[in-house]
């Protein structure tokens, strides 16, 4: 329960601004036969802002944004986006929320296409109520256009694809849907330097659109170059919240590490 | 490519057995009652098709069979006619006994889903239990009797008892070939509309004569078999005319095999071009993915279930009629013959993969090499032994295809 309250300093994004978050995440709890993996962590995230979530492993992160993703239902707690309380108890409440989640497994049906999973559980339809796969392929060449412009493999199975064509079509899914707040799990987990890029640029891009962005990662280099803020949990519980200009890489890596905020002395 | 290899392994087994049984494979009478045999394991492989592609099994569909072919029995021979008073022959009873077969092979079936999708019940424990409960349900409603002779519009729906006649049948097949070829074409024209790169003119074309071929090459066969003149002296008969001298007439295509087609066009349809069957094929790919894409996996589980229940009656109708009763060993033993022809036909048990027309095909190549090594004078413990055999040869040629192309 320490360390509840967040410096809070004005920056280039929303924040500061008087307006509420975005997404608020309020004292969320939830635990597993017993094992509490989420301890009353409260985030927030503010538009056109990047949020980092670090921790080891286990720490809890990805349970954490599953809670808001839909993949899992808290045991305590509450969720406000624009300052009115939701309800997200699935995936679909997620999405009606323009709550979109870029999984570290990518989340794919390895046997369909691109353009399938792009538009996964939002087919367009025809006025017959038939799936209108020449549209929705038209409008995947577009996006994918965008994104990866060598990306051709429009009629094989995602299986087919290497991993940066893989991310590219779980990247493409969680943009091309207007979304407003982005989860991204690891997004360069499994991607070569040039790729790595791409998604950084992508990320700035995004940002500049107004969209909220929370980031897990492993990697303190990343999330200083590409965070506003980053909130740090340990063993389920929050260790803080520190805004990146105001912090080393050893700060952080020293939260992750012994759980101890920056300027607390080491016991 | 796989469904022009299922072709070429069925033509080659038919004119193997062409062979051995002297011509008497290939005539007309017997390619008609090799469909007509097909259809009921086939409308049933159809569903089971969707079942593993979604990564579960149903064993309890022969017991299905049963317990519907039961309640159907027993309510058009008992329930209507005696009960509810409406009489023998009442022109009405048909249609009531297939909805109410229908609706209740639905019902055991979504409950069967429930049971897998909501309570996480493993399907094969399900279905297990339900081919034990199932098969037993139908004996004790009939105690164990056949029961006969059914209604006499009902049994229409069996086979030689029901066909279109000539005329009909070549109406049918032209019609069903221009849909065909339209289909064909609007693809195409949807591709181009967006400047998709289409399959060259060749073999869209190769496609629609393979299909063209197969379509009017069966109305061909089933008029040229010819309906017995015994039988057509009594057909006029009954209408109180006198036959003319001479006369031939051929059966057309019976009307048990125009519902398999049916149900094949419509659930191919709904593979392809519905959300229902993109999230069956998703969900069979990746059900954790398809979960997080917001898709309802539970009420899917259902859906297909009930789905299976419901073809299970429509396989009922078809195997009583033909019968022209019901009897207690229905279905016995169709639940494997049903697991094998979606099998063969190229739905792999791994989930996420399988077509409907490839599972017709698994259940006509089966139902061929049962009725061939029959006329071959086969002895009957050799013919289950070589159908078990090619059931594992097949999937195994399955698998080396898929490595060969690189595919997992």
């Amino acid at each position: 329960m320490q360390a509840q309250d967040t410096q809070k300093t004005p920056s280039n994004t929303g924040r500061g601004s008087g307006a509420p978050p975005l997404v608020e995440m309020r004292e969320i709890s939830i635990s597993f036969g017993g094992i509490k993996a989420v301890d009353h962590v409260s985030v927030d995230l503010y538009p056109g802002e990047v949020v980092g979530l670090l921790g080891h492993n286990g720490a809890g992160k990805s349970t954490l944004i599953k809670v808001l993703s839909g993949a899992y239902q808290m045991d305590h707690g509450e969720i406000l986006i624009d300052g009115k309380p939701v309800e997200i108890t699935n995936p679909r409440d997620a999405r009606t929320n323009n709550i979109e989640t870029i999984y570290q497994t990518l989340a794919l049906a390895d046997n369909l296409d691109a353009t399938s999973n792009l538009f996964l559980g939002r087919e367009m339809t025809t006025p017959m109520g038939l799936v209108n796969d020449a549209a929705m392929e038209a409008e995947c060449r577009k996006i994918m256009a965008q994104l990866n412009p060598n990306f051709q493999k429009f009629n094989d199975p995602v299986s087919a694809l290497s991993g940066g064509q893989r991310q590219s079509v779980a990247i493409a899914r969680a943009v091309y849907f207007n979304a407003r707040i982005l989860i991204m799990d690891e997004p360069t987990a499994a991607l070569g330097p040039h790729e790595t890029q791409m998604v950084a640029d992508l990320i700035h891009q995004l940002k500049a659109q107004g969209i909220g962005i929370f980031l897990i990662d492993h990697d303190v280099h990343a999330v200083m170059d590409l965070c506003d803020r980053a909130s740090v949990m340990k063993n389920g519980k929050l260790v803080g919240t520190v805004d990146i200009e105001d912090v080393t890489d050893d700060d952080l890596l020293s939260m992750i590490i012994l759980g101890k905020q920056p300027g607390q002395k080491a016991e | 490519m796989r469904l022009l290899g299922m072709i070429g392994a069925f033509v080659i087994l038919c004119i193997g057995f062409n062979i051995f049984t002297d011509g008497r494979f290939l005539t007309p009478r017997n390619l008609f009652n090799l469909s007509i045999q097909t259809v009921s394991v086939a409308i049933m492989a159809c569903g089971m098709v969707f079942i593993i592609v979604t990564r579960h099994i149903d064993l309890s569909v022969g017991a299905l069979l049963a317990t519907t072919s039961a309640v159907m029995a027993v309510t058009q021979t008992e329930l209507l006619p005696h009960i509810l008073g409406l009489g023998l022959g009442n022109p009405v009873t048909w249609a009531i006994t297939i909805v109410v077969g229908l609706l209740i092979g639905a019902l055991i079936g979504a409950f069967h889903g429930w049971m897998v999708g909501y309570l996480t019940i493993p399907a094969f424990i399900v279905t297990l239990g339900g081919f034990l409960v199932w098969r037993n349900v139908a004996w004790y409603m009939t105690s164990g009797q056949t029961i006969g002779p059914l209604d006499s519009t009902f049994l229409m729906f069996g086979g030689t008892n029901g066909t279109l006649g000539t005329s009909a049948s070549w109406l049918l097949g032209l019609f069903a070939t221009a849909i065909a070829i339209w289909a064909l074409w609007s693809g195409r024209r949807a591709k181009a509309a967006h400047g998709f790169p289409v399959k060259p003119v060749w073999a869209e074309a190769t496609m629609a004569t393979i299909i063209a071929v197969a379509i009017l090459g069966y109305v061909y066969i089933v008029n040229s078999y010819a309906i017995p003149t015994r039988r057509l002296q009594r057909m006029f008969e009954a209408r109180g005319e006198v036959m003319p001298e001479g006369l031939v007439v051929g059966y057309g295509i019976p009307i048990s095999v125009l519902i398999l087609i049916i149900v094949a066009v419509s659930l191919t349809v709904v593979a392809r071009k519905t959300r229902f069957g993109r999230y069956i094929f998703a969900t069979g790919g990746n059900p954790d993915a398809a979960e997080l894409s917001g898709i309802n996996t539970r009420l899917l589980t259902v859906k297909i279930f009930a789905l299976m229940g419901f073809l299970c009656a429509v396989s009922a109708v078809v195997a009583s009629a033909r019968l022209a009763n019901h009897s207690n060993d229905i279905g016995t033993l169709d639940e494997l013959r049903v697991i094998a022809a979606a099998v063969i036909g190229g739905t792999a048990l791994s989930g996420g993969i399988g077509t409907i027309y490839g599972a017709i095909l698994g259940a006509l190549i089966m139902q061929a090499l049962q009725s061939g090594m029959a006329m071959v004078g086969v002895d009957a413990p050799f013919q289950n032994i070589v159908v078990g055999s090619v059931l594992v040869l097949a999937v195994y040629i399955d698998i080396v295809y898929r490595k060969r192309l690189g595919a997992k």
